[in-house]
């Protein structure tokens, strides 16, 4: 039993390391040129300050960086900035200060214009769902596809695979007012990835929903990080982060407090073994 | 064009039909308002004509000594057309005058035998009824002197009185027609506008949506647009379906006895048709579009 702990702490170490680096990397006091800035980053955040007209803080001086194809949390009590830089990343609000990249597109270069069209680069799930309650599940995440003007023949191949995908296949007809909400929230994951974009990011995926079908939520991000997609979600669920061994970053009052790996980082782990991890109520963690 | 017409037209066919109530409210706003519009345009313009009518029959008339010639006749009339802001000058003679009167008196006439009382006359008809007393003026005080235009008028018609109010009557009639119109056209284009924000207002979280899925304004306005221009065209036409039926049971039967409904220059009930419908296809589309733009800011 010791050995395995030693092992487990000696391998949540380099993790922390790993993630450690990274953030040290993108340091602003390395002053680094931007155009030397390493293109392995999807999401870069340098120095970035969100003040909202009232005074407030959203986020002060954040400086962080997230690696493709990487899964990470972004933790914090309300108010503390998770959802700042949700929006910041949507390009829902700009930024008072401070460098916002994502693939290695300066965020203040793309025109109001342009939004839409980098927005198609990037799956959103949020908390309240936000479906077209006017619309079935099928034409929900049709809409996604007609926007960026996919003919009709692909949709009608694309949607009941991301539907299957996504465990919606019996529910195709059905408006959201008529689904639970998981099963709405899976709808909207998968509209989020109907485009397999590169950047999923979701604002409290799993805020309005019970546990069990939280991990079922949390199995399905999970699966579509491991098809290349870089994930992140922002939380306020500890034990759920605890439990996914994965990067964190926590915010407090608009600043990165914390940048480390928590838990055994399990790279390779199969959905089914991650799902069985989630579900177990004291398990022990395994050592790969 | 990425995305067909047809596209665009499914997406509206589809959001009145989840977003019935407010698509109805919007229609019966419209439908209401256009009927208005529809009995105020000939009612102003019937209002107007008539008064412009009467103002029109505004002239001076000029009689003529019983002894003038021919000669003088075509002296005066010459005379009375050099006068400045006169239109035209009708001629009548004693015989004509005559005539005119036995046939609108036969009895009366016939107790004078042979005898013609009436002068020949002149109706001088102005530019426009305002310049009838300066005019008239003319004839009375031919350039300041104190005398007749010409020797051989015997006088000119006084009517400064009743002409002054006239011309102030008709002035009134048209500016409050012209000022209602404009109230009304106001008030219907405020009216639809508010009704389609209203409604646009409860499907702003669709829109949010839309937005942040990665659609384009006009990808989202296109379908708001084209579901304006269907809501418009409907009310347009159930409005005329009212009004059309209102003429042909209420109106047409009361005009045969009633002159002020075949009043001159009122609009035909064809363009009447096509003003309704342009104007609810106008605005309703226009309100759309306009009014989404404050949604679109995502």
């Amino acid at each position: 039993m010791a050995n395995t702990n030693s092992r487990h702490r000696s391998s949540r170490q380099a993790v922390r390391s790993d993630a450690a680096r990274t953030y040290a990397r993108q340091s602003p006091n390395l002053k680094r040129p931007a155009s030397q800035v390493a293109t392995n980053n999807v999401i870069e955040f340098r120095g970035v300050t969100k003040k909202y007209g009232t005074g407030v803080y959203g986020l002060d001086q954040a400086t962080f960086a997230v690696d493709r194809e990487d899964f990470v949390f972004l933790i914090g009590s309300t108010g503390s900035g998770k959802s700042t830089v949700m929006r910041l990343l949507i390009k829902e609000l700009e930024p008072t200060e401070g460098t916002i990249r994502v693939a290695g597109r300066d965020l203040s270069t793309i025109s109001r214009r342009q939004i839409p069209f980098y927005r198609r680069n990037i799956g959103v799930v949020f908390q309240d769902f936000k479906l077209l309650q006017n619309r079935t599940v099928y034409d929900n995440v049709a809409y996604a596809l007609q926007v960026t003007g996919h003919s009709r023949k692909e949709i009608r191949s694309k949607v009941p695979d991301i539907l299957r995908l996504t465990g919606l296949s019996t529910k195709l007809h059905n408006y959201p007012d008529q689904l639970s909400g998981g099963e709405q929230q899976r709808v909207s994951i998968a509209r989020a990835f109907v485009n397999h974009p590169p950047l999923l990011l979701a604002d409290e995926p799993t805020g309005n929903l019970d546990p069990e079908t939280s991990i079922d939520i949390m199995r399905l991000l999970y699966r579509i990080n491991r098809t290349g997609t870089t994930v992140l979600v922002a939380s306020h669920d500890h034990a759920m982060v605890d439990k996914m061994r994965r990067r964190v970053l926590e915010l407090s009052a608009g600043r990165v407090i914390r940048d480390e790996a928590t838990g055994l980082y399990a790279r390779d782990e199969s959905t089914r073994e991650f799902a069985q991890r989630m579900r177990g109520p004291n398990e022990t963690p395994q050592i790969f | 064009m990425k995305h067909s017409i047809g596209f665009f037209f499914r997406e509206s066919l589809r959001a009145m039909r989840r977003n019935a109530a407010p698509s109805f409210a919007a229609l019966a706003t419209i439908t209401v308002t256009l009927i208005v519009v529809g009995v105020f345009i000939p009612i102003v313009q019937a209002t107007t004509g008539a008064a412009n009518s009467a103002a029109d029959k505004v002239m001076v008339d000029v009689y003529m000594k019983d002894n003038a010639t021919a000669t003088d006749d075509a002296r005066v009339l010459k005379e009375l057309r050099t006068i400045p802001h006169v239109q035209r000058v009708g001629f009548e003679s004693k015989k004509q005058a005559l005539a005119q009167q036995k046939k609108a008196n036969p009895l009366a006439y016939q107790i004078l035998g042979g005898v013609n009382p009436l002068p020949d006359t002149f109706h001088v008809y102005p530019e426009s009824p305002d310049y009838v007393l300066g005019i008239r003026s003319n004839i009375l005080d031919a350039s300041g002197s104190g005398h007749m235009l010409d020797p051989s008028i015997a006088r000119v018609s006084n009517h400064t009185q009743d002409t002054s109010k006239l011309l102030i009557v008709t002035h009134f009639v048209t500016i409050t027609a012209a000022v209602l119109a404009a109230l009304l056209i106001a008030a219907s284009i405020l009216l639809i506008g508010n009704t389609i924000r209203l409604s646009l207002y409860a499907r702003r979280r669709e829109v949010e949506v839309m937005k942040l899925v990665g659609a384009t304004d006009w990808f989202i306005r296109w379908p708001f647009v084209i579901e304006g221009i269907i809501v418009g065209a409907c009310g347009a036409v159930l409005a005329i379906s009212v009004l059309g039926i209102t003429k042909l049971a209420v109106l047409d039967p009361l005009a045969k006895n009633w002159n002020l409904i075949e009043a001159p220059r009122t609009i035909p009930f064809l363009p009447l048709i096509f003003v309704l419908v342009g104007a609810g296809i106008v605005v309703s589309a226009i309100g759309s579009g306009l009014s989404l733009r404050r949604f679109l800011r995502v």
